[in-house]
């Protein structure tokens, strides 16, 4: 399936992922992430739940250092 | 008109964690927009390096930063209350300094300690505005800074430019973050604003 990935087009080999799998995947081991799918916040306790699907507009925010 | 936005936000109670670039020059900006009572925690003192960007003066160094900021805000305005706690802010700390406020802002600097910061307060107050900041280092690239919303949780910054030895914080980009935080914190706070409570 073909979804957005923080602005890029990115292929995923699968048909169906949840938020889980994709951060498993693309090898975002950060704990704290933001993630939104099409503009709507996912909670961290549904990451496991949730699923993405083809056409999806992911959005997975990282936090950097600096303050 | 002033007036009356001054005495509404006069009522408000915001958090501010972390007395560092985005933290002294938030808390500065929301002092001189009027907001009442400001609680500031940061365990750290004024150091020089510090100067490039923080809201602090060359005859400060070795003070806590939270008593500094607090003198500093005193010479704008002595009647905002600032509520100074010389405190490394911990996800067990955090509920006791932050319990009263209206809005959280987040202002430290280590990536693990915001996430850890985050975190916590997000589990403790899922309905509390929270405003964080996140990347700022460098210089430039003025309209790389935006401010994303998540639920409740707003994010200000390019997301991408990691403070580093190659790429320091400086003045200019650190202060459009700390004052986009205080331009969130005023538009949450000014939600509930209406001129005709404060007509004679």
């Amino acid at each position: 399936m073909q979804i957005t990935l923080n602005n890029r087009p990115e292929n995923i080999g699968k048909s169906s992922v949840t938020v889980k799998e994709l951060l498993n995947i693309k090898g975002f081991t950060f704990k704290m992430l933001v993630i939104k799918i099409n503009g709507k916040l996912v909670k961290k306790s549904d990451y496991h739940a949730t699923s993405i699907s083809d056409g999806d507009v992911v959005q997975v925010l990282h936090l950097v250092s600096g303050g | 008109m002033m007036d009356a936005i001054r005495e509404h936000l006069g009522s408000k109670v915001v958090g501010i964690a972390g007395a560092g670039g985005l933290g002294s020059n938030c808390a500065v900006s929301l002092a001189r927009s009027g907001v009442g009572k400001i609680i500031v925690a940061d365990f750290d003192t004024v150091a020089r390096t510090n100067l490039n960007r923080q809201y602090y003066f060359e005859d400060q160094i070795g003070v806590p930063k939270v008593k500094a900021l607090k003198m500093n805000i005193f010479r704008i305005d002595p009647h905002i209350r600032v509520i100074a706690k010389i405190e490394k802010v911990t996800p067990e700390n955090i509920h006791e300094l932050f319990n009263e406020v209206d809005v959280l802002v987040e202002a430290m600097d280590i990536d693990s300690e915001k996430r850890l910061f985050l975190e916590e307060a997000i589990d403790l107050w899922p309905e509390r505005p929270l405003v964080a900041g996140n990347g700022m280092a460098g210089w430039g690239m003025n309209d790389a800074i935006k401010t994303s919303r998540f639920g409740n949780l707003y994010i200000c910054g390019d997301s991408i430019t990691a403070v580093s030895d190659e790429n320091p914080p400086l003045s200019p980009r650190v202060n459009i973050v700390a004052n986009m935080q205080a331009n969130i914190v005023l538009d949450i706070l000014m939600a509930d604003f209406d001129i005709n409570n404060y007509r004679d």
